[in-house]
């Protein structure tokens, strides 16, 4: 049986005609997760019983007449989502016994949905990182190479659906970490704008950068799991009151007429000349398509790397901050006293880029430094944000690169921070100005996949949704399976 | 060097827990006195993955608060993380305004006794969650934490260093308490910590241009201990300058059982509380026509009531601002002026002076006085109509304050009814001179202060009912012969 070969959009319908049941389609998911689990590490818990469960009552909802558009379609979550009665670990020693007692609102959609929950993929520990290796569950190895990196911190979701262990699985990207991994395990990944998906219940990172989004294998799969994930949420003040459109139903239009903006600054030294190749190959299709190019510029993004690692260690440092073994979570044997009880819980329990993150976020924030570091970076990011409006006013959506390089080999990066960091050079700046963006494959160097990051203006993403999957009816980067997991 | 030559220079910081059905920033109740973390929810607990979002009535009391003090409401205003480690404060950090309070630029009139007028800045007001409790009793070796308290709304209410005295500051303290009752936006319970202040004291030469090195004294929950911990500052604040140390700027306990402040930690080791913008809260924008709204709801405030009630009936300023320091108060004594027609002043004196102390020496509020105000007004037209004295009337106060009869019952049970008949007080009169014979040759000879005692003489065989105005112009007639 070849059901993992099909599209998250096919299995639906094959679900609502009958052409296999849920339970066997999970079964299926299930066998493939069993086969590869050891050897791709993309899952931190799987959840066979309740999702086998959850499969049997998608199936009564089938036939009775009463499947919706995802109903009974398997997925799995990045173990950021709090799912009630299943583990959520965050990557981290210091949750490794949290069983959270309540659902995030985007989990309660996908089950309200009738979605079978599989388990929960692997990440970066509190999604600190861009190659997956700072896991407490150990790295994710890349499906097309398992030596290399799979990208991060939604590593286990990118590799899963890259290996097809799930149709499709949620993930999160704070500084790239839907769109970087996405692009080097050869998938679509979709960040929506900041405020489109609720963040109830997604542990925080940087709480004014963190976006939930979706990792599957096409766009059309993307803005499937988007029309279910997206919409107004009163419990999470940032989210945004405004109606979510029928993604799926904003797919197929023409791109003809449509200007695409080429940053300058995308095309810089560090972008490795084989992938330039593809993503110019690339541009030259969407030209073919009918769609117009013109080169902007985003003069201060080449500042996004530096302003972000300003801003996102300073929220972390106090997102972080209720870890303190007195609630949940880790609790270091024995305290002797409230310091001691403090020092050691958060010493054993969050590993070295975590510790990174939150000395840097305490420094930047603390009397006599504020000033130069915090709030001289929202000024910068003020500044990006008006790039990239500036930008919107003279093109529709903008086109480059994902990241510099395909995927690079596990423990390449780890001892140099920076160089890690400047991975997510191309996919910094969406954050910091809130928008959406979407990286799709758009071709190979070598064994390795490429991806072409789109983004557009806020609220946009039935647009790049459109354009993504233009490319995707003219090409089959997005379908090609690597060996050893067809 | 005399403690004249030191002038004492007092802020306070006041923090007036919210009258709001919920918390904050969660859908817990807000409430007292229930089982530990009973009323604490994941958001409370600081859960990972939980969100804040703020509760709309906090904002509308906090701008009715600005409103009252006549303060800038700002357009804008941000919360912001107020990062440290306790226990007792799950997130980590306290969500509390920071750059861009709520309430800017206020101001609050007080009355001192002696009838001056002073007018106190208010810096600013600015909303804030409150932190759990630590719990030590009946848990050995180990902490209780109790979340109940955790995320309650708070609006703390910091004045500018304008209050020179204890007294004022004690004013001052009691005029906040007075209008956030007014406004309903604060319970007031000072024993159950829902109105508490931190009291800022410095001392200085007079006449100096700059303010001494003060201290904080923290969590003072009654008029009496800010009174008697600012004055113990005070003086070893002034001890230990005239002796040739100085003040280091700290936090400070005061410590009710000793009478004394003592130190909680020293500025150094103060936190770094690495104030930011909260990113999982919007900035708070208020609409001109939602601040119009709130100001159109506000009730008489207590000065405006105070100016009313010293016009209406003729009162002091002084008395009118002890009338009006609750709305039950002022609204009780507006009732007993009203069924006690033409006579103000004497309702005013005797709702300040019998019915306050007796409720007073009984620990009740006026809204559980067992005198009804139709009732005192009752007692007090029997004095107006010269049926009793008002000394009888006090104790006819008495007998209806234990018995719960009222004045005329009273009066005709204990036959208090006082006598006005010339006749009957003139036989009295001449039987008491018949009784005295040697004081009346005395009194007579010059003695005039023998008068009080043939008043006295009457008015123990007439059993104080004899009416004093009678009694007095009869018996000058009667003495002079």
């Amino acid at each position: 049986m070849s059901l993992y070969k099909k599209s998250l959009a096919e299995l639906a319908t094959g679900l609502r005609e009958r052409e296999f049941s849920s339970v066997e389609l999970t079964q299926h998911y299930l066998s493939r997760i069993d086969a590869h689990a050891g050897r791709l590490n993309a899952f931190i818990s799987v959840a066979h019983t309740a999702a086998l469960a959850s499969a049997h009552a998608a199936d009564q909802e089938l036939a009775a007449g009463r499947g919706r558009a995802l109903t009974g379609v398997p997925f799995a979550h990045k173990d950021i989502f709090c799912t009630a009665g299943l583990r959520t670990t965050c990557g981290s020693r210091m949750l490794d016994n949290f069983v959270s007692p309540y659902d995030a609102t985007v989990v309660a959609k996908l089950k309200d949905a009738g979605t079978v929950l599989l388990g929960k993929t692997n990440m970066d520990e509190f999604a600190m990182g861009s190659s997956n290796e700072t896991s407490y569950y150990g790295a994710v190895k890349n499906p097309w190479n398992t030596k290399l990196v799979p990208g991060g911190s939604s590593g286990g979701s990118a590799a899963a659906v890259a290996a097809r262990l799930v149709p499709a699985a949620t993930a999160t990207d704070t500084g790239g970490s839907i769109r970087q991994p996405a692009a080097l395990c050869g998938v679509t990944g979709l960040k929506p704008t900041y405020g489109r998906v609720s963040r109830y219940g997604m542990i925080a990172f940087a709480s004014s950068l963190d976006q939930g989004g979706v990792i599957a294998g096409s766009a059309e799969d993307a803005a499937l799991m988007l029309a279910v994930m997206a919409g107004f949420d009163p419990r999470d003040s940032t989210s945004v009151d405004t109606p979510v459109p029928d993604y799926p139903a904003l797919l197929g239009k023409s791109v003809a007429g449509l200007r695409v903006g080429i940053v300058k600054e995308f095309f810089d030294a560090g972008l490795d000349a084989q992938n330039q190749r593809r993503i110019e190959e690339s541009l030259a299709l969407y030209t073919k398509l009918g769609a117009t190019l013109k080169e902007v510029s985003l003069p201060n993004l080449p500042l996004s790397v530096p302003t972000y690692y300003v801003v996102a260690p300073a929220e972390c440092s106090s997102n972080l901050a209720r870890f303190d073994g007195v609630r949940f979570g880790h609790r270091c044997k024995e305290p002797r006293d409230l310091q001691d009880l403090y020092r050691r819980s958060r010493g054993e329990g969050f590993g070295a880029e975590v510790k990174r993150r939150i000395m840097i976020g305490t420094y930047v924030l603390s009397a006599g430094y504020y000033d130069a570091y915090y709030l001289k970076a929202q000024k910068v990011r003020q500044l990006i944000a008006k790039d990239f409006r500036d930008a919107f006013a003279q093109v529709d959506m903008l086109m480059g690169p994902t990241t510099p390089t395909p995927a690079f080999a596990i423990g390449a990066k780890m001892d140099d921070p920076i160089t890690m960091y400047l991975n997510d050079i191309y996919t910094i700046g969406a954050n910091l100005a809130g928008l959406p963006a979407i990286s799709i494959p758009c071709g190979f160097v070598g064994e390795l996949p490429v991806g072409l990051q789109l983004v557009g203006p806020h609220f946009s993403e039935g647009a790049i949704l459109n354009a993504a999957h233009a490319y995707q009816r003219e090409t089959d980067w997005h379908r090609r399976i690597p060996q050893g997991c067809a | 060097m005399s403690a004249s030559a030191w002038e004492t220079v007092i802020g306070l910081e006041i923090h007036a827990q919210l009258a709001t059905r919920s918390k904050i920033f969660s859908g817990s109740a807000s409430s007292y006195g229930a089982q530990p973390n009973v009323h604490a929810n994941l958001v409370d607990l600081g859960y990972p993955g939980v969100l804040p979002v703020l509760n709309a009535e906090a904002v509308r009391m906090a701008v009715k608060l600005g409103l009252a003090i006549e303060a800038r409401i700002a357009p804008t205003s941000v919360f912001a993380r107020k990062n440290y480690f306790y226990p007792d404060l799950p997130k980590g950090y306290q969500i509390s305004q920071y750059e861009l309070p709520i309430v800017a630029a206020g101001v609050l009139e007080i009355v001192l006794e002696d009838g001056t007028h002073k007018r106190i800045g208010i810096t600013r007001a600015h909303l804030e969650e409150d932190a759990g409790k630590s719990l030590h009793e009946g848990l050995p070796g180990v902490t209780g934490i109790d979340l109940n308290r955790a995320g309650t709304p708070l609006i703390e209410i910091v004045s500018e260093p304008e209050m020179r005295s204890a007294k004022e500051a004690v004013a001052y303290m009691k005029k906040v308490h007075t209008l956030v009752r007014y406004l309903e936006i604060c319970d007031g319970n000072m024993q159950e910590g829902s109105f508490r202040c931190d009291a800022n004291v410095s001392v200085r030469k007079h006449g100096a241009a700059e303010f001494g090195t003060r201290a904080e004294i923290k969590n003072l929950n009654s008029f009496r201990y800010v009174e008697k911990a600012i004055l113990y500052e005070v003086s070893r604040q002034i001890d230990l300058l005239e002796s040739g140390g100085r003040v280091v700027q700290e936090t400070r306990l005061y410590d009710a059982d000793k009478g004394e402040t003592r130190s909680m930690r020293s500025k150094e080791e103060a936190n770094d509380y690495r104030y930011f913008p909260d990113p999982d809260l919007l900035p708070v924008v208020l609409a001109e026509g939602f601040i119009e709204e709130v100001r159109r709801s506000l009730p008489e405030l207590p000065d405006q009531k105070a100016k009313r009630l010293a016009s209406d009936y003729g009162l002091s300023a002084y008395d009118a601002g002890v009338l009006t320091a609750s709305r039950e108060l002022a609204a009780f004594y507006e009732e007993v002026a009203r069924q006690a027609p033409g006579e103000p002043k004497l309702a005013a004196n005797w709702v300040m002076g019998e019915l306050a102390a007796a409720l007073n020496k009984a620990g009740l509020d006026i809204g559980a006085s067992p005198i009804a105000s139709g009732h005192l007004a009752a007692l007090l037209r029997r004095i107006t109509d010269r049926t009793i004295s008002g000394k009888i009337a006090k104790e006819v106060f008495e007998a209806m304050w234990e018995s719960g009869s009222e004045a005329d019952a009273i009066i005709e049970a204990k036959g208090l009814r006082q006598i006005t008949d010339t006749a009957a007080i003139e036989r009295v009169i001449d039987e008491v001179m018949a009784k005295n014979p040697s004081q009346l040759a005395d009194y007579r000879s010059g003695k005039d202060k023998l008068f009080g005692f043939f008043v006295g003489q009457v008015m123990k065989a007439t059993g104080g009912k004899a009416n004093p105005a009678e009694l007095n112009k009869l018996l000058k007639t009667k003495l002079a012969g």
